[in-house]
């Protein structure tokens, strides 16, 4: 009945405050569709250089006609790739294509491995229509100069990005939202009523949570349909490893927002606790790091929900892999939720 | 006459400071009690005993026979802070609702007592209205309707008549007498003003965290050969007139 008087009064509070529901709902599709926009319109596959050794003139013509400047060269390896400007470079040998990749920029490298191997197998169908069976099998090695062949940047992003929307909003809002009644005297004079912390924490994740869910449920819908952001595994994993999110930033948010004595030092935590986990999240691969910096990964909240949500979107895996996530997602929450509580008592109910 | 809200042998410091040291209060049913000092004196850490949010270091303070702090003697206490703690997204009507929720009460009965609570302070034809709307008496008055709208025996009014023009403190002044009289309820005020101690059936003057003198302010006027309690809380204090 309380918990229920103290979601109804968020949601009234929230709903009046329009620039608040813009920030909440509009900014996430608003970044999400630049940065998707900036990875779009890097590398297309077309407009770039190629060094061509060896290859079948034919190859070479389609390559062209694609859009790509392709140049001849008696030998090529690494250095002259990078000496030259080149992208790539194609060493065709005994009928086996070896494709050296520069990749600094993984989308335009996966563009450039999906036309050459395209062209070769058009070309090679060609070739055995035409009856020439020993020309019809091309093989084709990769070769990289940076990363590897999983480096794929924008759909390894737009998970990590769509968590730390959830992350960021429902911290700064929720932390704020309680700043203000504790500023304003409105939860010291609601502990002079019968209510129990419990009831008032609970309160606060049923009415921000709320939000939270609406938040993902939009961003999610607008970044598959609207943007093409791959969504390989089930939505509800999504929308539950976001919820959890949700819950462990509104309880720091609440937690860390007893430190601050203005709406600006609310945002003072921003550069503190939100950036940092951004790095951490897995915006760079973290795998070939020192120990302490992956261990530094291991204590941010985002890090496990980034995980998590790559592996459902991206790789389309079921709930048994984000378990251990999931998992570790619940404690933080619990953790925080078990430290508001605490202070909560401590301050009102002695 | 019965004792409503008990104050005994109450001490409290924070750190090295003495907040209060060895109060000891009555209050009874049908009774406007007065704390009068300046800033400063304590007062609004009593009351923060009295509603449960701070607890003495010794002593007791004791609610319709119960030790606080309590969470269901707060059904029975209505608390008005001295700022406006009030929703400003809201309107009148919303605030006094959720509030309202906080406490025991059918949903027929929460209607009826919202109403009764808004028409007491006059602002029946305001709750419509977004309380960041409000003039600063309005809010006053909204507050005091929030800390009646569950039917409390015992009120605690941390300064009720801050910032609150002197028509609006007569009015107010009147609905507690009334409530006092006909209700029978207990009613603690914190107050500056002298003028309005004067209205109080017995007041206590705390200063530095001391009961300076206690007692109905005929009296008081009388211990001290005073003509007005504002002579008779210079004198207690030691400063002569």
């Amino acid at each position: 009945m309380r918990i229920r008087a103290l979601v109804r009064r968020i949601c009234e509070q929230l709903l009046r405050d329009k620039r608040t529901l813009a920030l909440l709902f509009l900014a996430p599709l608003l970044v999400l569709s630049l940065v998707n926009y900036l990875f779009q319109h890097t590398g297309d596959g077309s407009d770039v250089k190629i060094g061509a050794v060896n290859v079948d003139a034919q190859i070479v013509e389609s390559m062209k006609n694609q859009g790509m400047d392709v140049v001849s060269y008696a030998q090529a390896d690494k250095d002259t790739l990078e000496k030259d400007k080149l992208d790539a470079v194609i060493v065709m040998k005994d009928r086996a294509i070896h494709l050296i990749l520069k990749n600094t920029d993984p989308s335009v490298s996966k563009a450039i491995r999906m036309k050459i191997s395209q062209t070769a197998a058009s070309l090679a169908e060609a070739a055995l229509q035409k009856g020439k069976a020993a020309a019809a099998h091309v093989a084709m090695t990769t070769d990289y100069v940076y990363g590897g062949a999983d480096t794929n940047y924008f759909d390894t992003l737009s998970p990590i990005l769509i968590g730390f929307f959830v992350f960021f909003f429902v911290f700064l809002i929720a932390g704020i939202g309680l700043l203000r009644e504790r500023t304003s005297g409105t939860l010291e004079r609601l502990m002079a009523t019968p209510v129990r912390p419990g009831e008032v924490i609970a309160g606060y994740l049923a009415g921000y949570g709320m939000f939270a869910f609406l938040q993902t449920v939009i961003v999610v819908l607008f970044g598959t349909l609207v943007l093409g952001i791959p969504l390989a595994g089930s939505i509800w994993y999504v929308l539950l490893v976001n919820l959890l999110l949700a819950f462990v930033a509104l309880s720091l948010g609440i937690l860390l927002s007893a430190f601050a004595a203005s709406e600006f030092q609310m945002v003072q935590f921003i550069p503190i606790v939100i950036i940092p986990q951004v790095f951490f999240a897995g915006i760079f691969p973290l795998d070939g790091m020192a120990s302490w910096v992956q261990a530094v990964a291991r204590i941010m909240p985002l890090y496990y929900a980034a995980d998590a949500l790559k592996s459902v979107m991206y790789k389309g895996l079921g709930f048994g892999e984000i378990a251990v996530d999931v998992g570790v997602l619940l404690l933080f929450a619990a953790l925080f939720i078990g430290l508001n509580l605490r202070r909560l008592a401590f301050l009102y109910r002695k | 006459m019965k004792t409503t809200v008990s104050v005994r042998q109450v001490s409290k410091s924070f750190g090295k400071k003495t907040v209060l040291s060895e109060v000891n209060l009555t209050m009874e049913q049908g009774q406007i009690y007065g704390l009068i000092g300046p800033s400063g004196a304590g007062k609004t850490t009593l009351i923060k005993m009295m509603v449960g949010m701070d607890v003495p270091d010794e002593g007791a303070v004791n609610i319709l026979g119960t030790k606080m702090p309590n969470l269901t003697m707060l059904q029975h206490i209505g608390y008005m802070a001295q700022s406006d703690a009030l929703y400003g997204e809201l309107t009148g009507e919303e605030n006094l609702k959720f509030f309202a929720s906080m406490f025991k009460m059918g949903k027929a009965e929460q209607k009826q007592r919202i109403s009764y609570a808004a028409d007491l302070v006059n602002l029946s034809q305001e709750l419509g209205k977004n309380v960041s709307a409000y003039s600063g008496g309005m809010k006053r008055r909204l507050s005091l309707a929030i800390a009646l709208v569950h039917d409390p025996s015992v009120l605690i009014l941390d300064e009720p008549t801050v910032g609150i023009d002197p028509e609006l403190r007569q009015s107010i002044w009147q609905e507690l007498t009334r409530l006092r009289s006909s209700e029978r309820k207990t009613i603690v005020v914190t107050t500056h003003v002298m003028d309005e101690a004067e209205k109080c059936d017995r007041l206590a003057m705390v200063q530095n965290g001391r009961i300076l003198t206690e007692g109905t302010p005929e009296q008081l006027k009388r211990q001290y050969n005073a003509a007005g309690l504002e002579d008779v809380f210079l004198q207690a204090g030691g400063v002569r007139p």
